[in-house]
Order: structure tokens, then sequence, then C-alpha cells
């Protein structure tokens, strides 16, 4: 399988992203250029955190101009498989892909560490192998990261179980007091109406190998080589 | 050109002995040339006889000092080295906490990108006055939020870090900035400029007019607290520029035909074409209408002496140009040929074909000044001779104490610190901060690389030779306790004025200390920067910083996964101390909390002691001994129980029969002493070992129950709920911050 990887001036998690599909889970990663625009061989897209135009104007703004968002959009409108991290969920918000729109963080500070989330809906592709409820254990590192929408957009997103991730306490319970950056209902990543693009906070690349604290969030890579190939 | 000029450049005899190695009167642009590479900050003229001193060699080390950073050999067998440095940016974090930060975090990354390595590390040591006043609330915000913004923005994790929070900082903060990347050996880049005719590329942001004359700011003092508020010279940084311009310059270091490279730092395009030049003993002639500029109608003084940040200097092989200035386009950076490489070891300005400037390069370089400064034992060290601690009442609650130094803004946790901060990105980090070492892992290799900065400066003020041995042997310490082998270091020698004799004897003392411990624990300096007038004026005098030799040790592990951390964690796990307490309370933290001030002769310690203590920790880590280490510190060994217990929430039994007074025995800060724990059926094969180390190895209690209880003579004399002591540890901070 061949996961690519959009690299925008500014993104500082493709190579993380990389050496997971090629190191952890020994597929094929393709870094794709913001100014190219051939997806031809390419199964599903990661946007890979980061500072995309160093945040300029507002976060992901500026990079749904590239070239390579361009045709991620025709991508994603196809059906193709489009997950963004961090920046790459603010872009994928920007882009119009997903519903929404993000605001800082509650405390206004950039915030770095681990939090828990609650899996919510796990018929995705990007979380079939989650349990249903399942509590994961998986670090956020952002300053805009209180994702907000208006009223019936919201209403909208749960009706359809587009929201597959929310913060929550170690035990699973979802409350404010467990929510780090003031998203509404606690949302840490939704999907789209399709399911087939999905955007989250937090990043599951950095709980993917026991050295690093938490492997938690290798399922998610691994939903998707289930999905894909059926060989996760 | 009239005195006034003349005197805000250099001083009068630097001027005669300028105007005699040129054989004539300067120019303003030359004058300008000679301000920056002759001061303090530049030249190290005061500092250069005493650093000879430190040893620098060693069979791994790749790179020493002289270099843009150090460089030492990680993995023999991959040839994979790591290059680091630390530098100061105090003077300017002070004016303006925000920039002044970040472009310290920008400038050690140059260094370190600038000789072929991926920069995977950034640390922090600071140094603030006391939390409670508004001012240095302020500071100490600007300065966490400008590291945050940087370092976060470029993605390299800032992994640790170091904090104090003592009076003498108060009008004098100290940011040293360190930061660590991965190479190659055979990829490194060297700042040697070769090949006569070969151009000079200018690469990376616009030359405007900030931070003129940084380097000759940043090496006075300030004369009043008022003053700090007038000076304009701060660089603002954009983390998003040197982001592209680290992968620009990695992509590029791989096509073929740069010889040299090197950033423009402090004293900007001067400081830069003359160390190339003069490395690679030939002459740099520089067209300065050539170099982009910010905005219309800057002259070429302002040019040379501008310290605008993101920009760097390449050399390339003639005819290789295009294919480099290529890749900067892509990246979207400005590229372009401002001058060449001559033969006459000269620096050659030119403005639309007038020569502006010519200076020889040795006169800038070799000839600069080199000041014997004479230097005497301080009044207060003779004083503090006379120091008695058992005149101090034996306090009656130490519950209430051990909680005090819990909360101390110095001992508190710092997680509202490097929250703010991506201490993960490029998923290397495998012990975040918190613990005595930042470990990362080496991708493609099993190694790890261990990381630690320290500097007691209380201990260096009170006694600057033991307290410089300390600094370098606590560095190496932490690293030990990870289970990673210190080998090298690089230092930030942080002094007030070396023209006043006493700070020059602290200068000379620490540095004596600081040599005589890297010889000893094997770990020669690599790199490093020194930053002297950290004083300002004030109605009394002056307030001189204590001396602070910030040492940052960085240390290998042969097998990442054994990785240690000071964190206890199993229940009913044995509890070691390893060395001996003597209940020294001079410099501590329950010295400032209970006298208000830091009086005695200071810390000692033995090295040798040291030197067999930290090997036999490393041993006893590789062989899966052990299962947490945490090197007792600040707060004594009170504080570093509890400081085990915290991130597992299990709480321990001890037990002490020393003939010591409790509270010198719970809260002295003597050197060489390590709490351990280990499994139970690891207890015997332990003792055994350490006492074939010749290392005192003494059971002291359990990992047990709730709470931290500590017996002294069958008395208890601690006994607090883990949940409670963690919560005053973790919230206190942030708490005092927002007051």
């Amino acid at each position: 399988m061949i996961f690519g990887i959009p690299v925008y001036p500014g993104s500082n998690c493709d190579k993380d992203i990389g050496w997971i599909i090629e190191e952890v889970i020994h597929e094929k990663a393709k870094y794709l250029w913001h100014e190219d625009s051939n997806l031809n061989d390419i199964d599903c897209i990661i946007i890979p955190g980061g500072f995309s135009y160093g945040d300029y104007l507002r976060t992901g703004a500026m990079a749904k101009l590239s070239p390579i968002s361009e045709a991620i959009y025709d991508f994603a409108e196809k059906g193709g498989l489009v997950m963004g991290i961090c920046n790459g969920f603010q872009i994928l918000l920007e882009m119009g892909l997903l519903p929404g729109a993000m605001l800082p963080n509650k405390n206004l500070s950039f915030i770095c560490k681990f939090v828990h989330l609650k899996i919510e809906n796990n018929s995705t592709p990007f979380s079939n192998l989650y349990e249903k409820e399942e509590v994961i254990y998986i670090p956020i590192a952002h300053a805009e990261g209180n994702y907000t929408c208006d009223r019936e957009t919201l209403k909208e997103i749960e009706e359809n179980n587009q929201v597959i991730v929310r913060y929550c306490s170690p035990e699973g319970i979802i409350d404010e007091k467990f929510n780090p950056n003031g998203s509404v209902n606690n949302i840490a990543g939704i999907c789209n109406k399709k399911g087939n693009v999905f955007g989250l906070m937090p990043h599951p690349e950095r709980a993917s190998e026991n050295i690093l604290g938490s492997t938690n969030g290798l399922t998610m890579f691994k939903s998707i080589l289930e999905i894909a190939t059926g060989k996760a | 050109m009239d005195r006034e000029i003349i005197e805000s450049h250099v001083t009068l005899e630097e001027y005669k002995k300028i105007v005699n190695l040129l054989g004539r009167k300067p120019n303003l642009i030359e004058l300008g040339i000679f301000s920056a590479m002759w001061s303090e900050h530049c030249s190290y003229k005061s500092s250069r006889p005493h650093l000879s001193k430190f040893p620098t060699k060693a069979p791994w080390v790749v790179q020493g000092p002289g270099e843009n950073a150090g460089i030492i050999m990680v993995d023999e067998e991959k040839e994979i080295c790591a290059a680091f440095k630390i530098e100061s940016h105090n003077h300017p974090s002070f004016i303006e906490p925000f920039n002044g930060a970040s472009t310290g975090v920008g400038g050690i990354l140059r260094d370190v990108f600038t000789m072929g390595a991926r920069p995977i590390a950034c640390m922090d040591s600071l140094r603030f006055g006391e939390i409670d006043n508004p001012k240095m609330k302020y500071v100490m915000k600007g300065v966490v939020a400008g590291i945050s913004h940087y370092g976060n923005c470029v993605g390299v994790p800032t992994v640790g870090g170091e904090i104090y929070f003592d009076q003498c900082y108060q009008t004098n903060p100290l940011v040293n900035a360190f930061a660590l990347g991965i190479v190659k050996k055979e990829k490194i880049f060297y700042a040697k400029a070769a090949g006569v005719g070969n151009p000079v590329i200018y690469v990376g942001s616009k030359t405007g007019r900030d931070g003129i004359h940084g380097a000759t700011m940043a090496s006075e003092e300030f004369s009043s607290e008022e003053e700090v508020g007038k000076k304009v010279n701060v660089q603002v940084g954009d983390p998003f520029v040197e982001k592209l311009l680290i992968e620009a310059c990695l992509e590029a270091m791989k096509t073929e035909g740069i010889i040299a490279i090197q950033d423009m730092g402090a004293a900007g395009l001067t400081s830069s074409s003359v160390e190339m030049a003069s490395r690679g003993n030939v002459g740099i002639k520089l067209e300065l209408d050539k170099v982009p500029v910010r905005e219309k109608g800057m002259t070429p003084y302002e040019i040379m002496l501008s310290e605008s940040q993101e920009r760097m200097v390449v050399v390339c092989e003639k005819g290789k140009e295009s294919k480099i200035i290529d890749v900067f386009e892509k990246w979207g950076l400005d590229a372009c040929i401002i001058g060449e490489i001559i033969e006459e070891a000269a620096i050659k300005l030119f403005w639309h074909n007038e020569e502006v400037a010519k200076i020889p390069i040795n006169i800038l370089t070799d000839e600069a000044p080199v000041y014997y400064r004479p230097f005497k034992t301080p009044k207060y060290i003779i004083e503090n001779r006379n120091y008695i601690q058992n005149n101090i009442t034996e306090p009656k609650n130490l519950n209430e104490i051990t909680l005090k130094l819990l909360s101390s803004p110095t001992i508190s946790k710092k997680q509202w610190i490097y929250e703010q901060y991506d201490h993960m990105v490029q998923i290397n980090t495998a012990v975040y901060p918190g613990s005595d070492a930042a470990v990362l892992r080496v991708k493609g290799t099993e190694k790890g690389i261990a990381i630690s900065s320290d500097c007691n400066s209380r201990y260096c003020y009170l006694n600057p030779y033991e307290g410089g041995k300390i600094t370098v042997a606590e560095a190496a310490r932490n690293v030990a306790c990870s289970g990673a082998t210190p080998k090298a270091i690089t230092d930030c020698l942080n002094f007030a004025s070396p023209e006043d004799p006493e700070i020059m004897w602290q200068f000379v003392k620490c540095t004596d200390g600081m040599a005589d411990a890297c010889r000893v624990l094997d770990t020669p300096v690599v790199s490093g920067n020194v930053s002297f007038y950290n004083e300002t004026a004030n109605k009394n005098g002056k307030r001189a910083i204590f001396p602070t030799p910030t040492v940052v040790c960085v240390g290998v592990l042969d097998k990442i996964e054994n990785k240690t951390t000071k964190d206890f964690k199993n229940k009913e796990d044995i509890i070691i101390l390893l060395g001996e307490n003597s209940g020294n309370i001079s410099g501590t933290e329950y010295q400032k909390l209970i006298q208000g001030e830091f009086k005695g002769t200071g810390q000692t310690i033995d090295l040798a002691f040291e030197r067999i203590l930290q090997k036999s920790i490393i041993e006893a880590i590789s062989k899966n001994l052990i299962n947490s280490a945490h090197d007792i510190s600040e707060g004594g060994l009170a504080v570093t129980l509890f400081e085990s217990a915290f991130d597992n929430n299990l709480g321990f039994k001890v037990r002490l029969d020393d003939e010591i007074r409790t509270d010198f025995l719970l809260f002295g800060e003597e050197q060489s002493r390590i709490i351990i724990s280990v499994s139970p059926e690891k207890e015997n094969e332990t003792l055994e070992f350490f006492k074939i180390k010749t290392i005192p190895a003494k059971i002291i209690g359990k990992v047990t129950g709730k709470e931290g209880t500590i017996l002294h003579k069958e008395k208890t004399v601690v006994k607090i709920s883990i949940e409670e002591a963690k919560n005053i540890y973790e919230s206190n901070l942030e708490r005092k911050l927002e007051q």
C-alpha cells in the first residue's frame, strides 16, 4: 500500500509519519511536494502536522491554496482515504473537506502532553480495529485545537456519528475537566459524512512504538491497512 | 574621527592598537568591524587565557571547540555523530523576553545544522529573579513563550532544561539555549573557506536594521534598570524561515559543491565572513550593494553589523553555484552571490564598485586584544568561612518544611513550562522532561543519547572551585542515572564584569574546577561560549549574578532499551542510598528557605569517588539490576524520595539512623549520592555489586503504601500523603505565576 504524505513549507511531522509507515507497518511512503498534484499511485493521503506556511494568516489557510491541496480535494471527493493530523486536520477544515473550525486553546498556550481519548465510532476506515468506547493514550501538541462549529453542524455530526474520538478521563469519562483545549463536546477528531476523510488533533504517530511510551496510535494506521488490503 | 564615536566602539587603548596595526586610521565601517570582532562576545578577550585549561580531546571527540559546534561519535560502527553547543542570549532576553529568547533558539539551531547535522533536540537553561516579582513574571512568561514559539514551529523538540529562581537574576535573567543534531561523520560540513575565485553566496532572510551592534551590547553591563527599556537592538526571529533554511541547507549539502557554510550569528556578516576566511587562511571580497536588504537607504556599516536572523553564508565551488541557488529557491529563500574568495588574506568591502573597507584578517582575529585581567579573593568568601550552620534553630514540623521545599519554584514540577514546548516532534524522545536527563533514540541504531543541563550557581557563588567541579559532575551524574555514559560537555559561562577582580576570581576558580572535573570524568569540553557583564547598576552599587557556568552533558546509551528514569516502578521494591550523608546545608534550597540567603563555604565533591559512582551506576543499569535512579540534588534526600514517588503514585517508607541533625540529614545537598530502587529478588546481587565497586550502598527502606514516610532513629519525622505532596509539587509554579 502506498501512503502519500504532502509536504508543505513548514510541515514538520512528515518524516514522523513516513517513519511509522515504512519502519513500523512496513508499507510504502511517498512524500508529495506542495507544488505537485499527481496522486495517481496513492492509496491513502496522510496530511502531517507542523506549521504549514508558518501558520501565517490562519492555521491551514495558506496550505489549502497549494496545488497538492487541490489534488487532495479531488482525491477525497472521489472517495479516496484522507487523514489529517494536527495541522493536517486544520488544513482539512480550511479546505472544507471537514466541517467546523479551530480556535486557539482555551488557555491561549501551546499544549504538548499525553491525553486520553475515547473511541466513539469504530466503524470507519481509520478506527475499525479499535473496540467501541476503547480508551486510548496519545499525545497532543498544538496551540489551536479548540474545535468549534455552529449548532446545526454540531447536531449533524453528532447524529451522523462523525465524531471518532473525544477527550476523556483515563476511565473514559467525558467531562469538561478532561478537555485540554476547550473543544466543543470534547471533540478531538471527526470524519466527513462519507467517512473517507478524517481529521484529529492528537498525534497517533507519536504513540506507535513502545519506546515512545504508547502504541495506542498504531491501531489507526493498521485500521487503514486493514480496510485497504485486509492484511493488518 | 571624534573621540565620542571611537569610544562608542572600542576603548582608546584598543583604538591606538588598531591605528598601529593598520598603519593608518580606520574609517567608520572598519571601526565598526573592529568593535564587533574585538568585542568580548566575539573575541573572548578576557576569558581566552583561562579557557585553554579545559581538556578538549578524547578518542570519541570528532570536533572540539573552534567550529560552530562540537561533535562526538555516537555509533562507531555506523559513524553517526552528535553535534551540539550551548549559547547565551541573556541581554536580549531581558530587554525583550519573547524575541530575545526565540532568537536564542534560532541562533543555536543554525550553529548545529551549519555543520550538516539535523537538529533533533533543544534544551534551555533559564535563571530568573524571585517569581513573585511582577517584572520577573513578565520576563519568564515572555521567555517561555518565545522558546515555545520558535522551537515548536521549526519542529525540533525542546526535551528538557533547568530553571532556578534567585534574587541575583532579578535584573539579569539568563537564557542559555542548547541544540543537538545528528550527522554522519563523512557528511560533516566545516566553516573553512577555500579556493580563490570561489563565489560567496548569501542565503536566507533579507538584512534589516535589527540587532545592529548586538555583540557589542552583549559585552557591556546595563548601566541602570531604566536603560534596559531603551535598547532597541534585539532581533526579531521568524521560525518559519528557519525551518525552510534547515531543510534547504541540508538538501543543498547533498548536492556537490559546498565548500564552507556558516550562519550569521553575533556580529552578522562581519564575523561570519571573517571567521570563514580566517579558518581557511584566505581573504574574502564582498560587494555589499548585492546583499538583499529589507529597507532602502541601508549603509555598508549597517549591513556589516546587522544581526538580522535566519541568514547564512555559503562558499561553493565556482560553476556549481546555480545548482545550490536552485535548492534555496525551491524552498522560497533568497540566495545570491555577494562576493568571492581572494588570495590576499584580507576582508575587502565594496559599495557600488568602490572599495569602502579593507582589513587584513589576522588583525581582526589573531591580533585581537587579550586581557590577563587581575583577580582577587572576594570579601564575602572570607567572611563566609565563619558561618556555623548549627546556629539555625531546628524546625519542629518537618512535614511543613518538606512541602515548602517541594513547592519552591526552583524545585517544583516544571510542566507549566515544558508542556508549552513540543518535546515529542521527530518521535525520538524516549524519556520525557522531568527526569534527571532527557533520552533520545538514534534512529537506525540501538543507541540512545542522554542530555542533561545543570548548574547550581549557589554552590559556585559560595565556593567557585568546588562549584565548578560540581556543575560538571552533576550534569554527568544525571546522564549516568539514565544509564548513559557521559561523553562530553558544552558550557555557557555566565558571569558579571571581568573588569572587577572579584568577579574575575570567580571565573578563574570556577573554570579551574570545571577543567579538573572534565579531566577526571572523561568529559572534554567540545564547544561553548562566555557571557560576561551580567550585572546591572542600582542604587546600592550593582547587582551581579552568581557565577553561573551552565553545563550540558551529552552521554551515549549503548542499548536504549536499558534507559532508566527517576521514578519508583513497583510496590515492595527496595530503596537503596548510594553514597554517604553528611548533612551540609550550605548553599541549599533549605538554607534559602530558613535563612533567606546563601552562607557558608558551599558544597564540596571528591571527584575520584564521583567517577567510580558514575561508572558503577551505568554498569548496574546495563546489567538490569535497578529499576530507578535519581540523583540527590536541590532539596536533599527528602525531596529526592518524593520526586521518585510522584509519577507512579507510589509511597515509600524509609528509616535513617545517621548521627546527623534531622533537618540537615533530610535537606542537606552533599554530593555524590543517588537513590535507587531494586526488585527484592535483586537486593543481594545489587548490594554485592556496589560492595565490589567500593561504593557505600545502604538499604534505607522500601516502596510501599500511599504515603511518604521517613523515620530518623525510629522516630517518624516526615509523613505526608503522596497525593497531597504531588498536588502541591505540580501546581505551585503555575499558581505563583497567575497570582
